[in-house]
């Protein structure tokens, strides 16, 4: 029997363990720590029952707002989630499974994952897809060394209009090797790419953008990709998922590589996570794709199967010359997108972006009226979009995040010149009455 | 055509200064079933003993060496779509590439079929 049903042994089950391998405590295996390094408590609190604990995790979760009305993106989304997304998710087949160490002993598995990379492809306009990386911001850089890779150039261009959390993640990435990234800073306002177009020469590996991008403004790169090619280097867009129901697919701008992040697609807001990270090429990059790849195949009686087609990866045979670090997929939350994507279908998926537009519209529209509010975006947006306000944005977020509101993400943090700026965001989730009281709460708070 | 060996299982066969390049039947049989060889670009110059490509098999993946210097004139594009000519027939149809020398001194370098298949025997 245990002492209690977190602690799996017994005093006399230690005892045993100490004397088969000849110590006699359990302190005597920290003893080659110099005492000095060792931790003096790990200040735990004293064990609970099961009902103090769910009361103690309560009142820590209650001193978070909620039920706030959210305008907040800037690359996690409050979209609706439809109910058979949990629901067949949640079944033990998927749940339960870690991953296919044994691929054929989890043909359901692959065949999801399989399916999951159609998906991606469809979406993005290209060739193939992987199985999911961890997240956006991982995939935009495993892009990055990707580009490096197929064209053996040491220079990358990323628009400062990319979302700053994934532009760290990629600086992160380089940060150690012989890599130069170019990082181009954004203009509001002037969505067009000619900064990035003069950057470019024939030592770039590659450029890398953001569509829409952090501002929420939607851009047209196709002269773009024609330039980086003629350089002969690559055009890596990170896209927004949901947008591609509406917006022109990086497939069709002539991208080389697309990533993204998954969230949007069926997985809930989460404090960041978990997600997954979206990555599409075109064929003649496969083999630099990062992670594995899911094949369909016959076996020996014509009957369709799925493998692990592609795993070259530091796990399996390619271990240290493998293209990438990353040994495993975001397997259940890429289920979740495939299930989403599925079950909205292609009609659904494009009333889907036209109801995210439409909305951000309206709310453009009212908050561009109000007096001292300014929209800087310059063309077309999907469903953010940015706006200059006459006084600091952050306090104003704060202020409105005491009447229930979260008014958007005030950009200060990230482009210190941009103090005043906030980028909303309106979803599909958001109703009119929503957003109409959103307008007149901020034109109240910028009154006082 | 003189034919040379490597340590690495490398063969070069020389013909008027150029040196076709693959791997030994010893080596495929090692890969086993090979699925991809990452050919060199033609144009690239490299050094003797440096890496030239690189070759998946269902077991492994492997650099191949250059056994002599000079610059790459020639892959064997056929890789592409069937590496498994490669186990079929690794010192024919299989070779990986041509090489412009740059120094056929360095041939000195390397082991001609007796030594290599009394290398090989060695490693058994």
């Amino acid at each position: 029997m245990s002492r209690a049903g977190y602690c799996p042994t017994t005093p006399e089950e230690e005892r045993q363990m100490l004397d088969a391998i000849g110590v006699t405590s359990i302190d005597d295996l920290f003893r080659p720590i110099a005492p000095g390094l060792r931790a003096k408590s790990f200040d735990l609190p004293d064990g609970m029952s099961e009902f103090e604990m769910l009361r103690t995790f309560q009142e820590l979760a209650a001193k978070n707002a909620q039920h706030l009305v959210t305008f907040v993106g800037g690359g996690y989304y409050d979209h609706l989630i439809p109910t058979v997304v949990d629901h067949l998710t949640g079944r033990a087949e998927f749940y339960t499974a870690y991953t296919p160490y044994q691929p054929e002993c989890a043909q359901g598995t692959l065949q999801a994952l399989f399916e999951y990379q159609t998906a991606i492809c469809r979406l993005t306009g290209l060739d193939v897809a992987n199985a999911s990386l961890y997240d956006g911001g991982t995939a935009l850089a495993e892009a990055a060394l990707m580009a490096l890779r197929v064209t053996g150039r040491r220079r990358l261009v990323i628009d400062g209009a990319v979302n700053p959390f994934h532009r760290e993640i990629v600086r992160t990435y380089l940060a150690n090797l012989d890599v130069e990234l170019l990082e181009i800073p954004p203009k509001l306002g002037l969505e067009d790419d000619a900064r990035l177009r003069a950057a470019i020469d024939g030592s770039v590996a590659a450029v890398l953008v953001q569509n829409p991008n952090f501002f929420g403004s939607v851009s047209d790169f196709r002269r773009l990709a024609d330039e980086i090619h003629a350089a002969g280097g690559l055009l890596v867009v990170s896209t927004y998922p949901v947008s591609l129901g509406l917006v022109a697919t990086p497939g069709e701008m002539g991208a080389d590589i697309a990533v993204g992040d998954g969230q949007s697609l069926g997985n809930p807001l989460s404090f960041g996570g978990p997600s997954f990270g979206l990555i599409a090429s075109r064929k003649e990059f496969i083999r630099n794709l990062p992670g594995r790849i899911i094949g369909e195949t016959v076996d020996r009686h014509g009957e369709r199967g799925f493998v692990l087609t592609l795993q070259a990866r530091e796990q399996h045979i390619k271990r240290h010359k493998a293209t990438s670090n990353i040994c495993s997929n975001q397997s259940l939350c890429a289920l979740r997108g495939l299930i989403f994507l599925s079950s909205l279908g292609r009609q659904g998926f494009a009333e889907l972006a036209r109801l995210n537009y439409d909305k951000a519209e309206y709310a453009k529209q009212a908050l561009g009226r109000l007096s001292g509010v300014e929209v800087m975006n310059g063309g077309a947006t999907f469903n953010e979009f940015t706006v200059c306000l006459p006084k600091d944005a952050a306090e104003v977020v704060a202020g409105l995040l005491r009447k229930g509101v979260a008014a958007g993400v005030p950009l200060g943090s990230y482009y210190p010149d941009m103090g005043h700026c906030l980028v909303v965001t309106v979803t599909e989730k958001r109703t009119r009455e929503e957003i109409d009281t959103f307008v007149r709460q901020l034109e109240g708070a910028l009154c006082n | 055509m003189d034919m040379y060996f490597t340590k690495e299982h490398e063969w070069v066969k020389i013909k008027e200064g150029t040196a076709a390049v693959g791997i030994t039947e010893y080596a495929a049989h090692q890969l086993g079933d090979v699925t991809f060889v990452e050919l060199p670009q033609a144009g690239k110059t490299v050094k003797q003993f440096d890496t030239l490509a690189g070759i998946e098999s269902v077991k492994a993946a492997s650099d191949i060496y250059a056994p002599v210097s000079g610059k790459v004139t020639e892959v064997n594009e056929a890789l592409n779509d069937r590496p498994e000519i490669v186990n079929e027939a690794p010192e024919d149809a299989g070779w990986i590439a041509w090489i412009e020398m740059a120094d056929t001194a360095e041939l000195a370098q390397l082991m001609n079929r007796e030594q290599y298949d009394e290398y090989v025997r060695g490693l058994e």
